[in-house]
């Protein structure tokens, strides 16, 4: 079943602001878009609307974290991280303070407001910062559990969404940590690593690849920093080679951290499936993601190329 | 506090010779901006402020956020004159490895420091948030913000100008220090921001324009704007970069030059 992404964030955002009395939410005019109507509604003087002036947001949430409060900024993951990320830097991740980002609309699952608003750099650039966590959800599920670790974890955290639906892949109350990840599906001859909405397109990847016998593992990397380290090396060393995939740039998301650590650890064959340096455009969901490369069959084909030096480069030894 | 001015003028004396000192000693800091802004300090934190220095985290304290950052100089030798940490610091921990007063104001790093600055512009939004946060908790205190003149060409202090009038924060009193220089030459050539108050006024602020080195024209509009209780409060200060060195008075090349040994010896005799 298709859920939707900001439903499940309404719905959290409400529970949460009973469980935390110093919760407040921050927007740049987008509360109405983003569902969250009915929050303001309940909680009127804990919905703080800046206008549209993401800098100011962001470091009013900061002030606000200063004071005592436990600030929840959302909106849409461009103009919530990218446009004012100086001030996440400054104001934020520098001093180490409790500030909560929890953006939409990331990827190319943005559809068709095209490129201006789909981000590619988000994992990226926030993957830099010093005291941040970051989480991407794959269905409302995560959504929900993800809302209530980053809330219990005290420090900074950005929370990746998408913009519209997600199939269910987890039951209710899913277990969500800092540094945790999932495996998903056990094999033994090429380890996916998969975060957001491309851990459904891996799953279904895993089976194509079993119909021509290749038996794949899958991971559901949501805390992408932490990565839990220990268990994507592990799963290298028992696969022998990994590919990554996510709607994102390959550069610097999941597949530069997995990148990153295996390089450092236990290199293998890999293959990383995303954006490969382009800019979005506008189009459906499902349209860009062939496009762009960004389907089962696009994860299966990685596989296979993966595999393959990886079965050379034994023959080389 | 005190509104003697005698003794306030002996403490502005000291934190300028410690801010001095601690630039000669550190051979890096901004002087001009920090001697500009003394007389406004010495106020705030030996009168109008309500705080303790032995307990820098209590929760009705009133604050001050430093927006203009790199004039930290200033505010670390007042707030080691008011007791939020030995004196010694500003010596021997400034702008080192492993100080306590970092180059920029660290609120991890140093008691008293209610905010992270350093970068330019982000200082006000800040100030909002703990304003914010009073209404919301119910806590009375207000919330000081010192911005610069050069610093007003950020389009973030308009954002935030514009978010304390919506919200009116009449608990923020935010300062312009006007001293008509910033880092490459005078303001009104780098770019023209004229006037302060017609665009503050626009934006909903109460707004107030006075000598910042005379004390009588700063609690006068402290007390004003404290009065006006329907909007945040934005007091001009007209001040004199480098104020009290008469060869770094309105100099544009003392934003951050470090003195040699000769000027440092006129500079202090000078502030003697």
């Amino acid at each position: 079943m298709y859920k939707s992404f900001r439903a499940a964030l309404s719905k959290e955002l409400e529970k949460c602001a009973k469980l935390y009395p110093d919760l407040v939410v921050l927007n740049a005019d987008c509360a109405r878009a983003l569902q969250l109507s009915n929050f303001t509604k309940r909680f009127p003087d804990r919905m703080i609307c800046v206008g549209i002036s993401e800098a100011d947001m962001l470091t009013t949430a900061a002030g606000l974290s200063a004071a005592g409060m436990l600030p929840v900024v959302v909106g849409f993951s461009m103009f919530t991280t990218a446009k004012p990320f100086e001030q996440i830097r400054q104001a934020i991740a520098y001093p180490n303070l409790n500030v909560k980002i929890i953006a939409t609309h990331a990827g190319l699952c943005v559809g068709k407001d095209g490129a201006t608003h789909q981000i590619l750099e988000d994992i990226a650039i926030m993957r830099t910062l010093p005291n941040f966590k970051i989480f991407v959800a794959a269905d409302v599920s995560e959504t929900s559990s993800a809302i209530s670790a980053m809330l219990l974890h005290d420090g900074p955290a950005y929370l990746r969404l998408g913009r519209d639906m997600a199939q269910d892949i987890f039951e209710e109350g899913k277990d969500v940590k800092v540094g945790g990840s999932d495996v998903l599906r056990q094999g033994k001859d090429v380890a996916i690593v998969a975060c957001g909405l491309m851990v459904e397109q891996s799953l279904k990847a895993a089976e194509i690849l079993k119909a021509d016998g290749i038996d794949a593992t899958v991971i559901n990397a949501y805390s992408l920093k932490p990565l839990d380290s220990a268990t994507i090396i592990q799963k290298a060393k028992e696969n022998g080679a990994v590919i990554t995939a996510e709607d994102h740039s390959i550069i610097g998301g999941l597949g530069g951290a997995v990148a990153e650590l295996l390089a450092s650890s236990y290199p293998v064959p890999m293959e990383f499936v995303g954006v490969k340096d382009l800019f979005g455009e506008s189009g459906e969901q499902d349209e860009l993601y062939r496009k762009y490369g960004l389907t089962a069959e696009d994860i299966a084909k990685a596989a296979l190329r993966a595999m393959d030096r990886k079965d050379r480069s034994v023959q080389n030894v | 506090m005190s509104r003697q001015i005698e003794f306030l003028q002996h403490k502005a004396k000291n934190i300028r010779l410690d801010i001095l000192e601690m630039i000669y000693n550190a051979k890096s800091g901004h002087l001009g901006g920090s001697l500009s802004m003394v007389e406004a300090l010495v106020a705030l934190y030996f009168d109008v402020m309500n705080y303790d220095p032995k307990n820098p985290e209590r929760i009705d304290r009133d604050r001050f956020v430093l927006s203009k950052g790199h004039t930290a100089p200033a505010l670390y030798a007042t707030l080691a004159a008011a007791g939020f940490f030995p004196r010694e610091w500003l010596m021997t921990s400034f702008r080192g490895i492993n100080s306590k007063l970092q180059g920029h104001p660290d609120m991890k790093k140093t008691p008293g420091i209610e905010m992270t600055t350093g970068s330019l512009g982000i200082g006000l939004s800040a100030a909002n948030g703990m304003a914010l946060a009073s209404k919301i908790k119910n806590i009375p205190y207000k919330v000081y913000c010192m911005i610069g003149d050069g610093e007003t060409n950020e389009g973030q202090i308009w954002e935030a100008a514009a978010t304390a009038s919506h919200y009116k924060l009449n608990n923020v009193i935010a300062f312009i220090d006007e001293n008509r220089l910033q880092n490459d030459a005078q303001t009104l050539e780098v770019k023209d921001m004229d006037s302060q108050i017609n665009k503050w006024e626009s934006f909903g602020w109460h707004t107030q324009q006075i000598d910042g080195h005379d004390y009588l024209q700063i609690f006068g509009a402290i007390d004003y704007a404290n009065i006006c209780t329907d909007r945040p409060s934005l007091i001009v200060l007209r001040t004199i970069k480098g104020k009290g060195v008469t060869f770094m008075e309105n100099a544009v090349e003392w934003h951050g030059k470090t003195p040699s040994k000769e000027e440092y010896e006129r500079a202090k005799a000078e502030l003697s």
